[in-house]
């Protein structure tokens, strides 16, 4: 079973709450992802609105926990001040810490990540950092006091799948006993499966489950492909190899020449 | 008094902080809200008082990756 910070899940799926057709979709898709964690944000609420509250009870009713974001802050004392004030709400210690360093390809900023995730960590924080493929920076956020990485694949709903799998297994091999997720960059289940092969721990969608174009059909889709790439994990999968290896046995092979 | 809430700036009748959400209609237990850059916990809404040209950030959930 995994277990992040303190809390053991089952479902091995994060699954982001943004961009879906519609409330109802948002929940199905929930419901057949099988996930028992979701991302939220925070933005402003314009006066009298009441738009926040009903989403806020939408996710309440789904049972699910909730890992709040800072999504959209590009500075150190942004994503601090709006961890605090997502604590404020959602009463949970637990932060996808993102501080985000370039606009187009939402490449972390991961020295204010560091930063940020030290000052959020003395604070009481439970920090889930979304970070890069590179170690050095995932070793500073150990440091800082994160027990958990979130390394993306690809851009942020770039949907393109590991672009560097190579880093991706050094990243595996070298924190092996903390949890990984992958975030960002998955784009069908076959990624899914394929960093779950390699031995991810867990991985966390949105935009490949809200963009499909049947979303709930989609979650369910992601929840078996990762599913069976944490089995073919477990069970050891071979490694590639240049030549040919006969799978059937040429011992006793007849000869007829 | 004048106030930069979320972004704008309007005035309101108002010296505390819950006075201010009550006078602009905000209310809900999923608000967060924030003092020139500072969290302020909704227990001290009351006791928060509030200057001329603050900046005051009212938050609340939405859907987030």
């Amino acid at each position: 079973m995994l277990k992040l910070y303190d809390i053991a899940v089952q479902s091995r799926l994060l699954l982001g709450t943004a961009r879906y057709p519609s409330p109802s979709i948002l929940a199905e898709a929930v419901r057949r992802s099988k996930t028992e964690i979701v991302t939220v944000s925070l933005r402003r609420e314009t006066s009298g609105g009441k738009s926040g509250g009903a989403f806020f009870e939408l996710i309440r009713d789904l049972g699910v926990r909730v890992l709040p974001n800072t999504a959209g802050c590009h500075s150190v004392k942004e994503a601090v001040l709006t961890a605090k004030m997502a604590r404020d709400v959602f009463r949970t210690d637990w932060i996808k810490l993102e501080v985000i360093g370039h606009h187009d390809t939402l490449q972390p900023d991961v020295f204010g990540l560091v930063e940020a995730a030290r000052i959020l960590t003395d604070e009481g924080f439970q920090v889930f950092p979304y970070t890069t493929d590179d170690l050095v920076v995932a070793e500073r956020l150990l440091e800082a006091g994160c027990r958990v990485l979130m390394p993306w694949c690809a851009p942020i709903g770039s949907a393109m799948g590991p672009v560097n799998p190579t880093a991706l297994r050094s990243f595996r091999a070298h924190f092996p006993d903390v949890p990984l997720i992958v975030d960002a960059g998955i784009g069908r289940p076959s990624h899914a499966a394929d960093v779950m092969e390699r031995g991810y721990d867990a991985v966390l969608l949105n935009t490949a489950v809200a963009g499909a174009g049947d979303p709930a059909a989609m979650a369910e889709a992601f929840a078996l492909a990762i599913a069976a790439g944490r089995l073919a994990h477990k069970a050891v999968p071979l490694e590639p190899r240049d030549m040919a290896v006969p799978s059937t046995p040429v011992i006793g092979k007849a000869v007829f020449s | 008094m004048t106030f930069i809430i979320n972004g704008e700036e309007q005035d309101v009748a108002a010296t505390t902080l819950a006075d201010l959400l009550l006078a602009l209609d905000y209310e809900g237990d999923w608000l967060a809200t924030a003092v020139n850059g500072e969290l302020v916990h909704r227990e001290d809404r009351a006791g928060f008082s509030l200057g001329a040209h603050d900046r005051i950030e009212i938050l609340s959930p939405m859907q987030g990756g």
